[in-house]
């Protein structure tokens, strides 16, 4: 795969290049924060972005999406997405979140409903320049371009304000096409991108983790009857937030509704949360959540222990969007892990 | 943007009902219908006792429920359900007619070890209300294959005389040699039917029977509440875990192991249940 060095008029142009020639998302101000939008113009692009208000998973399990049309007469048929896009400007952390929903959607039963929308992504990452407020990624191993997967392109800006473009896949390589004039980098560009990586996984650690992520299931194992569930719920307004701007929550409810017609309708898939009141409920009106506590400590350990019992992963990937999102600031991983740490025996 | 299967590659959605026809509704309680359903077209799917599949009324929802007939006695791609006015999609199924259309996905989840661990036992069945419901199924598995099993008890209570399910079926199980069959209800003192057996919670029949702790195999389908007082009186007969199953009951919305919703701490009901065995989660917190 190849790789080219480009200054940030070239980098501007090459961005022109692909809307262009593609239905590009990208990350743009959305008054004093940052959201991916469709891209209009390569000035609208900023990499220097500390985070985005939702992740870039809003493109690949839409907040609503269909997921077949019926009829009354019994016929339904399958709705999929047909669209090719790309994805520009994703930060690692949220590549290694993305990386997860795809292990997630393919597991067992393969949901061709995320597939048709991933296999029809193409993903250029960004090394984070600006860290945000909460971010920490940089103890959960997954700050820096070096330690993610899946994405298509690489871009690391350096301290020079060049950017290293880096082809990872078959279609990032083709999407390079269109840097011909650039030079590739020498050994002090791959210098400096080091660099790069190494002030990131210092610097992404806006709250330090006293522990290795890969700790966290056997300290949760032992931590099931710890009053903090208890004492941080007792704050909580089971908004939901938390979940919402997570990049590896996927949980989801379906709804059905009729055309005007009262004949033929669709049925659509929304995001839920576990944290929302009513998440465990079933017919009949028994709650097996029934009480935020219980809500809020199964979140945690569904990220810190559920999801890596079956698939080998620690499903926080240290953005700092559920800190930054939580109203009651009751929602820091960081501080109640540390706490558990400290307390539990 | 988007577009039908017809123009894409085909592929197996999960989340695809396919169609069926109600045949036959029948009323059994004030709150509880009886269903029997053929997929429209011939199906590859075999379900076994224990399974459920999600019912989808074109334009209301869908919903997982249990299946009550014994594929032993299934004609072809037909099945039975029996479904409890809950809700907007039970609500609007007990409003259906026969040939009316619904969307069928399933059967999921585990089943009752009818071809397992219950060949050759003896079986404990406990069913509390419309928990007879899936249990059913087992039930009258075992009576088609009678001489392939050892004892059977069956265990069933209501909470009132008019809540009793199946009433022919029960009949003809009380009246079957080769099978012990116990009822009770938690209140007699009703304006319906006259109630002539036992009054009280399901766990006052437990004492009543002699079981063979090795020998045993026991199956239990009951409202959330009911499990634990049954699994402390089934401690008093030393019973061990791992012949004891449980049927639990979780809001299992996509019946595939993505939706969350029915998650049992790390576990998906919707896969790894909804029967389990008592000795793989008795440790599990939110189980029971």
């Amino acid at each position: 795969m190849s790789m080219k060095k480009v200054d940030s008029t070239g980098l501007r142009n090459w961005v022109q290049f692909l809307i262009e020639n593609h239905k590009v998302y990208g990350v743009q101000a959305k008054e004093d924060r940052f959201a991916f939008d469709p891209l209009e113009k390569a000035s609208d692009l900023r990499l220097d972005y500390d985070v985005t208000i939702l992740p870039p998973k809003k493109y690949l399990q839409p907040q609503r999406e269909v997921l077949f049309k019926f009829d009354r007469q019994g016929r339904f048929e399958s709705v999929m997405n047909d669209e090719s896009f790309l994805i520009l400007g994703v930060h690692p952390y949220d590549m290694v979140a993305i990386t997860q929903m795809d292990e997630v959607f393919t597991r067992d039963n393969r949901d061709e409903h995320y597939l048709a929308y991933r296999d029809r992504a193409t993903i250029i990452a960004s090394d984070v320049q600006w860290p945000s407020k909460n971010v920490f990624a940089g103890c959960m191993g997954t700050a820096t371009g070096e330690e993610c997967t899946g994405h298509d392109i690489l871009l690391t800006q350096l301290r020079d304000g060049s950017t290293l473009v880096e082809a990872r896949t078959g279609k990032g390589e083709a999407l390079l096409a269109g840097l011909k004039g650039a030079p590739a980098p020498d050994h002090l560009d791959l210098e400096a991108r080091r660099d790069v990586w190494e002030r990131n996984r210092e610097g992404l650690r806006k709250h330090q983790l006293h522990m290795k992520p890969e700790d966290l299931p056997e300290l949760l194992d032992r931590s099931y009857d710890h009053p903090v569930w208890e004492e941080k719920a007792q704050l909580c307004y089971s908004c939901g937030s938390c979940n919402v701007v997570c990049p590896t929550c996927y949980c989801f409810n379906v709804q059905d509704d009729f055309d005007w017609n009262m004949e033929t309708g669709v049925r659509t898939r929304c995001w839920d949360g576990c944290m929302l009141s009513g998440f465990a409920k079933v017919a009949g009106n028994h709650d097996f959540r029934p009480v935020p506590a219980s809500r809020y400590r199964h979140r945690y350990y569904r990220k810190g222990k559920y999801l890596h019992d079956m698939m080998g992963v620690i499903a926080c990937v240290g953005c700092g969007r559920c800190i930054t999102a939580c109203t009651a600031n009751i929602a820091n991983p960081v501080e109640v892990y540390n706490r558990l740490l400290e307390e539990v025996s | 943007m988007t577009s039908t299967m017809e123009s894409c590659e085909k592929v197996h959605d999960i989340y695809l009902p396919e169609p069926a026809t109600l045949l036959e509704i029948e009323s059994l309680t004030a709150a509880e219908k009886f269903f029997r359903f053929r997929f429209d077209e011939p199906t590859e799917h075999t379900y076994l006792p224990g399974q459920f599949m999600e019912v989808c009324v074109p334009g209301i929802g869908e919903a997982p429920i249990s299946i009550t007939s014994s594929p032993t006695r299934s004609e072809d791609n037909t099945f039975e359900m029996v479904i409890r006015k809950v809700g907007n999609v039970t609500a609007a199924l007990h409003a259906m007619e026969p040939g009316q259309k619904v969307g069928i996905r399933g059967p999921f989840g585990t089943t009752f070890p009818v071809d397992t661990a219950m060949k050759g036992s003896d079986l404990l069945f406990i069913c509390g209300g419309i928990g007879l419901v899936p249990v059913r199924s087992a039930i009258d598995y075992v009576l088609d294959r009678r001489d392939e099993y050892g004892a059977i008890n069956i265990l069933f209570g209501t909470r009132t005389p008019e809540d009793r399910l199946f009433i022919e079926d029960l009949r003809s199980w009380r009246d079957r040699d080769d099978v012990t069959f116990i009822e009770t209800v938690d209140n007699a003192d009703t304006q319906g039917p006259i109630w002539a057996g036992p009054v009280g919670v399901i766990t006052t029949l437990i004492p009543r029977l002699k079981v063979d702790p090795d020998r045993t195999t026991t199956i239990v389908c009951g409202p959330p509440i009911m499990y634990r007082f049954v699994l402390m009186e089934l401690r008093k007969l030393s019973l061990p875990h791992d012949k004891i199953y449980l049927s639990l009951e979780r809001r299992m919305k996509c019946g595939v192991g993505k939706c969350g919703h029915c998650q049992i701490n790390g576990l998906y009901a919707c896969q790894k249940g909804p029967v389990f065995k008592y000795s793989d989660i008795d440790s599990i917190k939110e189980a029971i």
